[in-house]
């Protein structure tokens, strides 16, 4: 595998971090070389929560990077911030329940691409779960790491939750194969719009 | 000392997380600190794991304190070390000071960020004239500039080594990024890579009674006369130059048959040399010098590099307005090399900054 | 649209505020901005703040202000004061740069009655660098650097500040302890600090029993409990030293 970046980001209390920190680990669990770092310091007390994050079968270079492969932006307020990491060969996705202004959205990306997460999160799921859904949906589109992958690093992660209350297991992993589709459908369509 | 780690153990922590555990393999007895980000979860992690082990902790007033409080202890024959950043830094150098003049053992984790005074608490690599000439001395130390986190480990392990066999002060020169980020570590105990731990030894405090015979030992950084100063600096200084060729690190690629050399230590190391790498798949003929001791730095080994035939130019290339670059041309003045400059103080640099800068200037 | 009524000396575009949502720095900042009015200071009033969660008031006030460094506030303001007197010079700073890294600095401050007012925001943790212990935490009470529980006989006991200041200062000083529980005092302590201050009596310092529910990890009910059932029982509220007369002992 190629180098791959993502930049994942939203308001803190989202879980972000915990995202980006399951996807590194997965990748790391499977003998991929992998690179998280959280934006940390001032930024981080009140504004967006950003976890840079990426992928190789080689060592890593620089921890951060200036134009990402896949940006994802949890929260409206995340769009505007994370916009300088969209290139032209960058998949910029973010929810599209959220009301963003043409010129909030990256001025240079590959696709622009709006998913229904927290709709779904909301109707079909549970709120709590938003994120996981998103978690999915970088699968869906990167294939950064695989499903089972992914799978087992969350089970580690929440196992103790999980244990005690197994219907969590249950709602997270079906959050995480409804992400990964709709990733996955997102890709082969046009997306939200082309930039 | 009894196996802390066992089996080697692959994780996937951050670098602050490593050098707690890597202080705790090494056999260090105490931590002395005091909060200043990007170094504070080197004391979380300590602190929750002393106690299992029987090693001891304390948070001092300030850094002032947590340096002399060091030198304390190292004093009284215990394997102690700090962690600071930026600020904390530079008010380490007083005691960090006392320790070369009274050849401390003291070992300290530096953690850039940016600068001057409270800068930014993310990242730099703007404490390298303070790390390595900070103080009001002559610079001698041994400073290691790590580019991961397996090197955070292994050196921490060797750095307390060196320390107490050669009685410098040693530093582990990070940064915030390797601080903070996550990425794949193997620990192990060093006994089982045939690294022997030093033990430590007292230099007040030893064992016999005075009131036995035993001859007190009178330990002093002050002298009355300029000549006494004089011959105690030339003595170190002489001891020190002596050991450059043991305690020299440095890594080189591509440097045979280069047109230019890219000159970085730290992380920025990592960006180098992947930069090399495609800039040589582009036919254009770079190469990679990255010293991993700034103190004593590769001199001879640049020298040596920039000997080769055809080196036009080196491009020194920082997170920083010439620190690096200041402390090699010292080191490799009368070289007959153009020397060009990437200086982007506080902000990270990644391979394509550097591949479109050696465009621009070959 | 109605604006929100807060001090005329806030300065507004710097609002919403950085701090997280509890904390009890927006209480004292509220507090002292209506005190800035009522003494109409706003012009003459120099605001210092520290390295620490005080940082993020560095643009709060529509005064002139400085940030400096951790634990340094009050050499900076002295500096200030012995230079230009005219001045009122107000030093912000937690319960770690104040009794911590700048513990000399309160000391020879207080010691050599200088006229600068200084308020310290005491909420028992190292706040902006994610809660370590701090000169002011409690017996028993867990931080990322006491995880299990500050133990007394290797860390000491609480800093209990304006109780020392009182020993060095002269009877000019003016010398209190509020909380953010109580509004009413705590603006009644801070005018009477400043004025301490204008009338060019002496020193004058004001420590103030705040919240954090960040790092303490506590929802908003245990948050208060903390604050009014251990905190102001550990640290007495009240007036130690006021040379103004009128006070509440």
């Amino acid at each position: 595998m190629s180098l791959i970046k993502i930049a994942l980001a939203g308001e803190g209390g989202q879980g972000v971090q915990s995202v980006a920190e399951i996807l590194a680990e997965a990748a790391y669990n499977n003998n991929q070389q992998a690179l998280y770092i959280p934006n940390f310091g001032l930024e981080q007390r009140g504004g967006v929560s950003i976890a840079f994050i990426q992928f190789s079968d080689l060592r890593i270079g620089a921890p951060k990077f200036h134009k990402a492969d896949v940006v994802v932006a949890l929260s409206e307020r995340a769009v505007s911030r994370t916009s300088m990491y969209s290139g032209p060969e960058t998949l910029f996705v973010y929810d599209s329940g959220f009301k963003v202004s043409p010129d909030e959205l990256p001025r240079e990306a590959k696709k622009i691409i709006g998913i229904p997460a927290i709709e779904t999160a909301n109707k079909e799921l549970h709120p709590r779960v938003f994120n996981i859904i998103i978690m999915g949906a970088v699968i869906g589109l990167t294939q950064v790491v695989s499903f089972e992958a992914a799978k087992d690093a969350l089970e580690s992660k929440l196992a103790y939750k999980f244990e005690k209350n197994p219907e969590l297991r249950e709602l997270n992993f079906r959050a995480l194969e409804m992400g990964r589709e709709m990733g996955e459908k997102a890709l082969q369509e046009g997306g939200a719009q082309n930039a | 000392m009894p196996r802390i780690i066992g089996d080697p153990k692959k994780s996937f922590v951050t670098g602050n997380e490593t050098a707690a555990w890597a202080c705790l393999v090494a056999g260090a007895d105490m931590m002395f600190g005091y909060p200043i980000t990007p170094q504070n979860e080197i004391m979380h992690y300590w602190t929750r794991l002393a106690p299992k082990h029987g090693r001891g902790f304390l948070q001092t007033e300030d850094e002032l304190s947590a340096g002399f409080t060091v030198c304390g202890s190292v004093q009284s024959g215990k394997k102690a070390f700090t962690a600071t950043a930026g600020p904390g830094n530079v008010l380490m150098q007083e005691p960090f000071g006392m320790a070369e003049a009274m050849r401390l053992p003291l070992l300290a984790i530096i953690q850039q960020r940016g600068g001057p005074s409270s800068g930014t608490v993310v990242y730099s690599q703007q404490e390298v004239t303070l790390t390595t000439f900070g103080g009001n001395g002559e610079g001698m130390r041994i400073v290691y500039s790590t580019a991961s986190h397996q090197e955070i480990y292994d050196y921490t392990i060797k750095g307390f080594n060196v320390a107490w066999k050669y009685r410098f002060p040693v530093f582990i020169l990070g940064d915030g990024y390797q601080a903070k980020m996550r990425e794949p570590l193997e620990m192990y105990d060093p006994e089982d890579r045939g690294i022997k731990m030093i033990k430590p030894y007292p230099l007040i405090g030893l064992e016999g009674k005075i009131s036995a015979g035993r001859e007190p030992q009178h330990l002093c950084n002050i002298y009355s006369l300029e000549e006494e100063l004089y011959e105690v600096v030339m003595k170190v200084a002489a001891e020190y130059e002596a050991l450059e060729d043991t305690l020299v690190e440095f890594d080189e690629k591509y440097c045979d048959d280069a047109d230019i050399i890219i000159v970085s230590h730290g992380i920025v190391s990592r960006a180098a040399d992947d930069a090399v790498k495609a800039l040589r798949a582009q036919g254009i003929k770079a190469g990679y010098f990255r010293p991993i001791t700034l103190r004593p730095y590769p001199r001879k080994q640049l020298r040596a590099a920039i000997a080769k035939n055809g080196v036009k130019k080196l491009l020194i290339a920082e997170s920083a307005y010439g620190q690096l670059d200041r402390l090699t041309k010292q080191e490799i003045f009368g070289e007959n090399v153009k020397i060009e400059n990437l200086f982007k103080p506080g902000v990270g640099i990644i391979d394509y900054d550097i591949i479109n800068k050696v465009k621009s200037v070959l | 649209m109605i604006a929100p009524a807060v001090p005329k000396s806030w300065y507004l575009p710097s609002k919403p505020h950085k701090f997280c949502p509890g904390c009890g720095h927006g209480i004292v900042l509220k507090a002292l901005g209506e005190v800035i009015d009522e003494l109409q200071i706003q012009d003459q009033a120099i605001f210092g703040c520290d390295i620490g969660c005080s940082l993020l008031a560095w643009d709060f006030f529509a005064c002139d202000s400085t940030q400096t460094h951790h634990g340094r506030t009050t050499p900076v303001m002295v500096g200030i004061k012995r230079s230009r007197p005219e001045l009122t010079c107000i030093g912000y700073m937690g319960d770690g740069g104040g009794y911590s890294i700048g513990s000399q600095h309160l000391l020879n401050a207080a010691v050599r009655n200088e006229k600068v007012t200084l308020i310290l925001v005491n909420n028992t943790n190292y706040g902006m660098t994610g809660g370590q212990m701090a000169p002011t935490t409690l017996p028993g009470q867990k931080t990322e650097t006491c995880p299990y529980g500050r133990d007394p006989e290797t860390t000491g006991y609480p800093t209990m500040g304006p109780e020392f200041l009182a020993e060095l200062a002269p009877d000019s000083a003016y010398i209190a302890r509020a909380t953010v529980s109580k509004y009413k005092q705590l603006k009644k302590y801070l005018k009477s600090a400043l004025k301490n201050q204008m009338e060019g009596n002496g020193f004058s310092f004001v420590e103030v029993l705040s919240t954090c529910p960040t790092n303490w990890r506590t929802n908003a009910q245990q948050t208060w409990n903390f604050l009014e059932d251990e905190m102001e029982k550990y640290f007495p509220v009240g007036e130690l030293k006021n040379p103004l007369g009128k006070g509440d002992k």
